[in-house]
């Protein structure tokens, strides 16, 4: 899409293609596994969704007006209320929803309007909100509440695929996999963790709508997986201490980071080609941080990563202008 | 009259930290907390004032092919005395800013200021160059230093402000440290321009 | 003064008498500092072995340092350790560890740590008497000094698992530089026990 420039002649035929259409678009993509995690985690879910986006939607409005003192408005072009969605996919539903709002706050105001607002960002404002928060209140957001429980206040914490996966690769202990859920559980959704790491199969549903209504290509997504397929599959079978590659593709926030987040037009390269590097460097940084970092989740640090060598990703796959190999081969 | 110009020039129109981006290492390193970041502002004034003392009473001695080996050497004695001095009479300080004095060594303030004001002038001016641009890197750090220990732990020199389980903890790592001074910096900009 | 040309002989001379008088300088300076320096030192450890041992004196031995890089103390009142682990969250932390004579440990004390505030950084309070992750009293002998998460009996710092390990593994060392001590010593009775009956005979 990024790579067509039709010039013609009137009368033009608008697509109706704006940047409204596509936010709203991947808002609905995320529907479905929206309520399948209010289903899976109750109240605590629907409380940590309605803050998050209540409060990216007032702090992009308030910097918008008081501290850049725009008159136009971009508060309904969808933007904030989609990196509102995705930060509370990246969250444990039992969070405190102060926490939240400070998360809203370095997305938006740090991650996004800093750089001078939407289309300008380096990185995905809602893994900023997340990365922040991660960072700074490592012991609420490592507490993860047991899909199933309905209530808010005193979910129960458990381990989760990934930290049961690090603890067997630092054991050296491969029967510790065992207590791992089997990949068609993890597929569906009953497991612990954040949000949206809950579906697997649900996210893969709403990537299958973006892709046919062309709001991301195939690239980033289908190389990403492929990559952590290929790596963690490479390394299962060397030493079985690693868990199976189906099982690493399912778990965590790998199917969220590679069709939602590392998606986000602003922040990813725009060629083909590029989005191609950047899905393999996604996928192999996300497994190396997974099994050797110290850190149980790799994918949002792998794409913020990335993120920051996008401009350089653009710069050594730019496009062939017109003309210009014709030129070389005359030259020679 | 002339001095104190030299002296209000370094505390904010050539401020080392906020206009001249200068020794970004210990900075960006020993800011963690107020006290850290004011601590590593005077132990960098105390070498900067003499060492600019210093080259600027010797600075027709040295042969110009040979001046920079020469700062080099009258600073890093300076640092080691520094750090002596240090170790033998302020022991709290050592063990916080410790591993950050010897490279008050490589802080490019020192032999910038060396280079640009001591070798070009008298040794009275040159000490004042050294207090303004010293004062001016103290307040820097001591600013950087207190809004990174007041949004990461709630506290200001050692001093409760709120909760320290409200604290943001990637204020007092070290990304907190670039984040902070990008906005102090746009601050300072802000301010000077109004 | 009109500056000194760069010729050949100038620079050599100059540069060579700023290095000579640097170097009196600090020849100096260090001369007058260095007996406050250790004096701080030695009273550093005294503190830090008094305060491991729960003693209000205490006479100290001369140290040990093995092989493996620990330094033992041997007191009257038990023996302090000091033990390093290379891979803590933020790099080395060294930890001065007091057994008494049963090789229970009496108290602990960090030493040098690069540890995140508010995470690893709490190591300092986290194992001491009454914490949630106490360890005084116990004994790597007796008790399994690992974490939890990796099945052993001592509760992890919450979010800084690394930095506990680490902690654990600088115990747990300290603990068998307690031992291979002894062995040595025992050994070394033994031997001259042995050389005793050969001259007997």
């Amino acid at each position: 899409m990024e790579n067509k420039l039709i010039v013609s002649l009137s009368p033009h035929v608008h697509g109706g293609d704006s940047v409204q259409k596509n936010m709203y678009g991947v808002c609905i993509a995320l529907l479905p596994a929206m309520l399948a995690s209010f289903y899976f985690f109750g109240m605590g879910a629907v409380a940590v969704m309605l803050t998050s986006v209540l409060s990216c939607v007032f702090f992009e409005w308030a910097i918008t007006k008081f501290i850049l003192k725009r008159n136009r408005l971009t508060i309904l072009d969808g933007s904030a209320a989609l990196t509102g969605v995705l930060l509370a996919f990246n969250l444990p539903s039992n969070l405190p929803l102060w926490i939240i709002v400070l998360g809203a706050l370095f997305a938006i105001g740090v991650g996004k309007m800093t750089f001078g607002g939407l289309g300008q960002n380096i990185f995905n404002p809602a893994l900023a909100g997340r990365v922040f928060l991660l960072i700074s209140f490592p012991v609420q957001m490592t507490t993860w509440p047991v899909s199933g429980e309905m209530s808010y206040l005193d979910a129960q914490t458990a381990a989760t695929p990934l930290s049961i996966m690090q603890t067997a690769i630092s054991s050296g202990d491969a029967s510790v996999l065992n207590q791992l859920p089997s990949s068609l559980e993890m597929l569906i959704g009953q497991t612990g963790g954040s949000m949206g790491e809950v579906s697997a199969l649900l996210l893969l549903l709403g990537c299958a709508f973006m892709l046919w209504k062309k709001i991301i290509t195939w690239h980033i997504p289908v190389s990403i997986i492929a990559t952590v397929l290929v790596f963690a599959g490479l390394l299962h079978l060397a030493n079985p201490v690693y868990a199976n590659p189906l099982q690493v593709v399912f778990s965590g926030g790998l199917m969220l980071g590679a069709c939602y987040m590392a998606t986000d037009y602003v922040t990813s390269p725009m060629s083909h080609k590029g989005q191609l590097i950047y899905g393999v460097c996604i996928g192999l940084l996300t497994v190396i941080i997974r099994n050797w970092g110290a850190y149980p989740e790799g994918m949002s640090f792998a794409i913020i990563i990335m993120n920051a060598f996008t401009p350089l990703i653009n710069t050594y796959c730019k496009p062939t202008r017109f003309g210009e190999v014709v030129k070389k081969e005359v030259a020679k | 009259m002339n001095n104190l110009k030299v002296f209000l020039n370094g505390l904010i129109k050539e401020n080392p930290t906020f206009v001249l981006l200068l020794g970004m290492c210990p900075t960006l390193g020993t800011t963690s907390s107020a006290l850290n970041g004011m601590s590593m502002g005077l132990a960098t004034m105390a070498v900067l004032v003499f060492s600019n003392l210093i080259i600027a009473l010797i600075k027709n001695l040295i042969p110009d092919m040979v001046r920079i080996p020469c700062y080099i050497v009258v600073i890093a004695s300076l640092v080691t005395i520094l750090q002596m001095l240090i170790k033998a009479y302020a022991p709290g300080i050592d063990a916080a800013l410790g591993l950050f004095i010897p490279l008050i060594v490589v802080n490019c303030i020192i032999l910038g200021r060396a280079e640009a004001f001591a070798a070009k002038n008298g040794a009275v001016p040159s000490i004042f160059d050294g207090l303004g641009i010293g004062l001016g890197f103290t307040w820097a750090l001591t600013l950087l230093g207190a809004c990174r220990e007041l949004l990461g732990t709630g506290k200001v020199f050692g001093l409760t402000l709120f909760p320290e389980q409200y604290g943001a903890l990637l204020f007092v790592l070290a990304p907190g440290a670039f984040i902070v001074l990008g906005y102090l910096i746009a601050i300072f900009n802000k301010l000077k321009k109004a | 003064m009109k500056k000194l040309e760069s010729t050949l002989p100038n620079m050599a001379i100059v540069l060579t008498s700023i290095a000579v008088i640097a170097g009196l300088a600090l020849g100096y300076v260090n001369s007058v500092t260095a007996g406050p320096i250790e004096q701080i030192k030695a009273q550093q450890l005294s503190d830090g072995i008094k305060a491991v041992l729960n003693a209000d004196e205490v006479a100290v031995e001369a140290p040990d340092t093995l092989e493996s890089g620990a330094v033992v103390y041997r007191t009257d009142k038990g023996v302090s350790v000091q033990a390093t682990d290379p891979n803590g969250f933020g790099g080395k932390l060294t930890v001065l560890v007091g057994f008494d004579n049963e090789g229970c440990i009496q108290g602990y004390q960090i030493l040098e740590t690069s540890e995140t505030p508010g995470l690893g950084a709490k190591a300092d309070q986290w194992f001491q008497k009454g914490q949630k992750g106490d360890i005084i009293g116990k004994s790597p002998a007796r008790n399994n000094m690992t974490v939890s998460k990796d099945g052993g009996e001592v509760d992890a710092i919450t979010a800084s698992t690394i930095t506990s390990r680490a902690f654990l593994r600088c115990v747990n060392s300290a603990y068998e530089a307690l031992s291979v001590k002894e062995d040595a010593q025992t050994g070394a009775t033994a031997q001259h026990k042995e050389e005793m009956e050969v001259s007997n005979e």
